[in-house]
């Protein structure tokens, strides 16, 4: 008897779950449990700090970029779903442009973020993670959150790229796989949606 | 959601999606505005209403980009446990304030 986990997109009868979706929600609860502990590092910090000593982060921050970025990551988790419905709709060709969107809006998170952390570095005296712990938490949860965007844009431009050949022999597991990237992509933008207030507005 | 679907189930589905999108971006303009908020609010109820708007994002977002309003019960009791720690890691900094021994 195999010991190996089938990877099939049939749902199984007890669960009524494919392994893929139990998989990926598994990983995701994972990442709900990394990230949170980070914020409860946040709070520790932000409570145990010298009172008026904890900066208000929209003194040190760019409120109106990390605004434009939120508003580009909201944007994306749309185009990632409606490239999951084009492929239940059957055409490749409406994947193709909202992935692409999505991928896209991927780069543009990672382009003005880079804007973000060049102008703290250019900074005098620069704005480092050493600088303070205000920065410390900043630079950790943000730069965090920037390597999984990345991660999640490279699984999407394999799904948009050589990965799609799938499509043509094996539709189903090609939906499914997309299905899962979404998933994770969908996660990130949430992080981000919590991340945005606690980081730069409060 | 890995079943079939119709193009009238599809067209639902689509139409929820822009109407979450909009609720998005509308909940992302009232966030930025409502932090303006703690210069005539204590700042804890600044962080309260920040706190809450993000969670109804949250929400919005798992409900219905990651399917979370028809998903199976599987998932739900997956989360719950995962809710229940995190929630217990969030806590972690203020019960640390329980511990008063003095040494």
């Amino acid at each position: 008897m195999s010991s190996e986990i089938p990877y099939t997109v049939d749902a199984r009868p007890d669960t009524g779950l494919n392994n893929v979706k139990i998989g990926i929600w598994l990983f995701l609860a994972s990442e709900v449990m990394l990230f949170g502990s980070f914020f409860a590092s946040y709070i520790l910090l932000r409570v145990g700090a010298a009172p008026g000593t904890w900066p208000e982060g929209a003194s040190i921050l760019n409120v109106p970029l990390a605004f434009v970025n939120t508003v580009v990551l909201i944007t994306s988790s749309v185009t990632m779903v409606m490239a999951w419905a084009s492929l239940k709709r059957k055409s490749l060709s409406k994947y193709k442009l909202y992935m692409g969107l999505t991928i896209l809006c991927g780069v543009t998170f990672m382009v003005i973020k880079a804007i973000e952390y060049n102008s703290k570095f250019a900074h005098h005296p620069p704005l480092l993670p050493s600088t303070s712990t205000f920065l410390a938490i900043y630079f950790t949860m943000t730069g965090l959150h920037a390597l999984h965007v990345v991660g999640g844009s490279a699984v999407n431009a394999y799904l948009w790229g050589p990965g799609s050949k799938l499509w043509k022999s094996d539709p189903e597991m090609f939906t499914n796989r997309v299905e899962a990237a979404g998933l994770f992509w969908h996660l990130v933008d949430l992080i981000w949606i919590f991340l945005f207030p606690v980081l730069y507005l409060l | 959601m890995g079943h079939d679907m119709s193009e009238e189930e599809i067209q639902k589905h689509v139409r929820i999606y822009m109407f979450v999108f909009g609720a998005l971006l509308t909940l992302t303009v009232i966030t930025v505005a409502a932090s303006y908020l703690h210069h005539v609010v204590p700042m804890s109820v600044s962080i309260a209403i920040a706190l809450l708007i993000a969670i109804v994002k949250g929400s919005l977002v798992a409900c219905y980009f990651m399917h979370l309003i028809d998903e199976r019960k599987m998932i739900y009791l997956a989360l719950i446990l995962t809710a229940f720690f995190f929630l217990g890691l969030l806590l972690l900094p203020f019960l640390t304030n329980l511990d008063q021994v003095q040494t």
